[in-house]
């Protein structure tokens, strides 16, 4: 019996150490999402090209998009925007949501970087992005033909994430709706 | 000195638990937040301590300068002016920053190994210390006299030993 409990703490050890391995692989800044499944928030927020046209979330209704969370003080967006470039020229459709910025800043970072949104919301106070659980930009989010939130990437969008993460289920949503 | 050393070693683990007892005292920070009631700045002082910063690592709202946590305290103040209960106002952020912002999460499948692992460390403990005192006492009644004539033979040999 007492040659057993000497063997304690090395299972114990043991124990704790595969729940310390398994940290390890773990993004600590990676939370879970709060909004995957859920319907995206509803909005009435003005357009970046136009601010007399009036935005609403029925206008993501009735395809795929990517919602993505950018803004001009944001330094990593200038790193994911190439990528967003090349996303769009693939025919995907994608939608910003100028969060927190200078409306001026950014209709001139768009000329100067190209503009892959089909649009863009703009979210001088936050709102919608409060709504999203945004805690920073970038931040991209998938979401399906019935407007649900079915995916969301914190950070830069680049050519690994996209090709691990988001391309089959952004194909397999495209695919729902046919 | 023993007596110092236990008072010391009491005094460091019981220091935690004084920020139960004054829990408006322990946040750091210097923004000054108006209210039309008193009542509601301990609310939301007590609300900003408990709530977690979600972009910062392990900061709570009251000690973040985080932009995301200057817009969570600011829902947090105009949802206690609008009357929520704290209930209210929990559910209201969880349900876009996620359980992730409770440093006192809800018990539920998730959490239940987490609430319940102290009560297990302590029983634990507690079976340690039984056993511990248990097996002692059964160590001194495993003792037996020695028989008149052992007795003569450890001095035989005792004896042996001394010559």
């Amino acid at each position: 019996m007492n040659r057993i409990a000497l063997f304690v703490p090395l299972v114990v050890f043991a124990i704790l150490s595969l729940f310390l391995l398994k940290g390890l692989d773990r993004d600590p800044t990676e939370l879970p999402s709060a909004l995957v499944g859920e319907p995206f928030p509803s909005f009435t927020l003005p357009s970046l090209a136009n601010d007399q046209e009036i935005l609403s979330e029925r206008d993501l209704d009735s395809q795929v998009v990517l919602v993505n969370v950018w803004a001009t003080w944001c330094f990593a967006c200038r790193i994911e925007h190439p990528m967003l470039n090349q996303l769009a020229a693939e025919g995907i459709a994608i939608i910003g949501l100028n969060y927190k910025d200078q409306d001026q800043q950014a209709i001139q970072w768009l000329k100067q970087k190209g503009n892959p949104y089909v649009f863009n919301i703009v979210d001088a106070q936050g709102s919608l992005g409060f709504d999203l659980g945004v805690t920073g930009a970038p931040e991209t989010y998938l979401v399906d033909a019935q407007g649900i939130i079915r995916y969301r990437r914190v950070g830069v969008v680049d050519q690994r994430v996209w090709d691990d993460e988001m391309s089959s289920l952004y194909q397999q949503l495209v695919g729902e709706m046919e | 000195m023993y007596l110092l050393n236990v008072l010391l070693a009491m005094a460091i683990f019981l220091m935690p638990l004084a920020q139960f007892a004054e829990p408006s005292k322990v946040w750091a920070s210097t923004e000054v937040v108006q209210f039309s009631d008193p009542q509601l700045r301990d609310r939301y002082y007590q609300l900003v301590q408990e709530l977690r910063c979600p972009k910062c690592q392990n900061q709570n709202l009251a000690d973040s300068n985080a932009p995301i946590s200057t817009d969570m305290k600011a829902q947090i103040h105009s949802m206690l002016e609008a009357q929520n209960t704290d209930d209210q106002i929990k559910q209201h952020l969880v349900s876009r920053y996620s359980e992730f912002i409770l440093y006192r999460p809800e018990v539920n499948t998730n959490t239940w190994f987490l609430w319940l692992a102290p009560l297990c460390f302590v029983l634990f403990g507690a079976v340690i210390i039984w056993r511990y005192a248990f097996s002692g006492r059964r160590v001194k009644s495993d003792t037996t006299e020695l028989t008149d004539k052992q007795q003569q033979q450890l001095s035989e040999l005792l004896g042996e030993d001394d010559q």
